[in-house]
């Protein structure tokens, strides 16, 4: 027994009436228009969240600040590390420090999509007039401005420490738009590795096993050149190296090709927004 | 509004051929067990499932085909209560007008009085993690309700609630309907709910639809004191919980998040 009889118009057609609250319609945004929308909505989610609950940046500060006054102070005393142009090593080190600490915020992200897929917020937001990929590229960003605090904090301890970063404030933006850049292929490749993994524990644990060597194996610390031929290939494939290299002329002036740098950044960003956003639907199930 | 709807998870067919039509403006309720579809034909509903078979149209808009269409016109409101509780009440409202492209300058507004038609107001400033059960199912019917939706979608929109928080969030749900007079789809497996709210209802087990009448017609056509659970077993030769140890671990697991994060 079933409710149309067979053959019955499979569709209802409503009048258009108001809904609950006044006329249903609204221009829909599409497309890029679309794009940014959303982009600024998830960030302004983002903003709002960190305003509520300040203490993961606190707490997020301390292993960025470990790194620059123990072992860079004690490295830089030691000249164990020959930098370009005899810079010193805190300063050197203060740029890839600042990526490391928008990585570790980035590739954790995804554990907040996997939080939202038990929690049902996902599903919801699915059900909204957002592409996949909106809500990826929407996500990723979101993740890029919670680095950007992160960073930030790096820069104010960094410059405390006595490093001369660079005051230009053209050059102050590009650098966050690096570090965007560079959380945005992170986070996405966490929430890649959330739509495989399907479990918080899972990508705690892939997460941890990845963070470090993608560290270790980039220009994070040392300059590639005193890497081991296979470590110094791994670095040329890894999204982290162009971060820090970026970033390193930007701040601290070392000679880089950037235009290379943002390039490799852009296109690994989008094709992890990609991946990601074809994972997505596996959350979802 | 679905013809020969089908959807298979592997080998088990958790949605047969059903075919629903639901007239505008009526409360439509699908009644079954767990395990009997029901989820699985909302979600096809709401696009976040391809039927494997047949066809789904709101409105006349086919699901597949437009997508982004069919999610301008439908509120939902999933079974899990899913507001994020680490944002305060009208952010989450807002939230939801942003991504649905309420124009700026009706956004407070509208944000305004979907809080107040629920009776937020108060709250509204106050982070979700405070919020009780109740409150965050009416929380979630002020953010599906905030882009006006032609068509309400409630998965079990009272499922984990206590008997006052029950009846509170449908007394706004009744309110809102005589008010704006939109057509409600829901699931449930409280016969006393159906019985009560649902101007007709589809009897589901086991992926198919066995009856589709109005609650009292059911009743009717086994004498004048039957009750719906009595229609339901006349029908299906089966009981609303018999299938409860099918989707049992799974609805346990729920559950007891939806108990974690509600403290």
């Amino acid at each position: 027994m079933t409710s149309a009889a067979p053959g019955a118009p499979p569709a209802v057609s409503a009048e258009p009436g108001p809904g609950p609250l006044g006329p249903e319609a609204y221009s829909p945004r599409v497309g890029l228009r679309q794009l940014g929308s959303r982009m600024l909505t998830l960030c302004w989610v983002e903003l709002r969240k960190i305003r509520h609950d300040r203490t993961e940046m606190y707490t997020r500060a301390i292993q960025p600040a470990l790194w620059l006054i123990i072992f860079g102070e004690t490295f830089t005393k030691i000249h164990a590390i020959s930098t370009p142009n005899g810079i010193p090593y805190l300063a050197y080190l203060a740029p890839g420090i600042i990526a490391q600490s928008a990585l570790f915020v980035a590739i954790f992200y995804g554990i907040q999509i996997i939080w939202e897929r038990d929690a049902g917020v996902l599903t919801k937001l699915m059900v909204t007039p957002t592409p996949r990929s909106a809500l990826i590229t929407g996500k990723a960003f979101a993740a890029g401005l919670r680095s950007i605090v992160q960073a930030a904090v790096v820069v104010i301890l960094a410059a405390i420490l006595g490093v001369a970063l660079t005051d230009n404030p053209l050059k102050l933006l590009a650098t966050a738009c690096v570090v965007v850049l560079g959380s945005a292929f992170f986070s996405c490749l966490s929430m890649s590795i959330a739509g495989v993994a399907l479990s918080r524990d899972r990508l705690m644990g892939i997460g941890q096993a990845i963070t470090m060597p993608l560290f270790f194996s980039s220009n994070a610390l040392y300059p590639t050149r005193l890497m081991p031929g296979w470590l110094q290939a791994i670095s040329k494939v890894n999204p982290l190296s162009y971060e820090v290299d970026a970033l390193r002329g930007l701040l601290i002036g070392v000679p880089t090709n950037i235009w290379l740098d943002v390039g490799v950044l852009v296109l690994a960003a989008t094709a992890a927004v990609v991946v990601a956003s074809a994972l997505l639907p596996r959350l979802a199930k | 509004m679905c013809s020969g709807l089908t959807y298979r998870f592997g080998d088990h067919v958790a949605v047969d051929h059903v075919d629903l039509r639901i007239e505008p403006g009526e409360t439509f309720g699908l009644l079954g067990p767990n395990g009997a579809g029901k989820t699985t034909t909302i979600r096809m509903l709401t696009t976040l499932l391809k039927p494997a078979e047949g066809r789904v149209t709101v409105f006349g808009t086919d699901t597949v085909a437009q997508p982004m269409r069919v999610r301008r016109m439908i509120g939902y409101v999933p079974q899990l209560l899913s507001a994020d509780a680490t944002l305060t009440g009208r952010e989450n409202v807002e939230l939801f007008a942003r991504l649905f492209d309420v124009p700026r300058r009706d956004r407070d507004g509208r944000v305004e009085e979907a809080l107040s038609a629920m009776g937020l107001t108060e709250p509204a400033q106050r982070l979700v993690k405070t919020y009780s059960g109740g409150m965050v199912r009416r929380l979630e019917l002020a953010q599906a309700l905030v882009n006006a939706p032609r068509l309400l979608i409630l998965d079990e929109p009272t499922v984990g609630l206590d008997p006052i928080a029950r009846s509170d969030v449908w007394e706004h749900i009744t309110r809102l309907r005589e008010r704006a007079g939109m057509t409600v789809l829901m699931t449930t497996h409280h016969m006393e709910e159906a019985d009560l709210y649902c101007d007709r209802v589809s009897l589901m087990h086991h992926g198919t639809v066995r009856a589709t009448d109005s609650p009292a017609n059911l009743k009717a056509l086994l004498g004048p004191d039957a009750s719906l659970d009595e229609v339901f077993r006349h029908y299906t030769g089966g009981t609303l919980d018999e299938d409860t140890a099918k989707g049992g671990i799974r609805d346990i697991r729920r559950a007891r998040r939806t108990a974690r994060r509600l403290g």
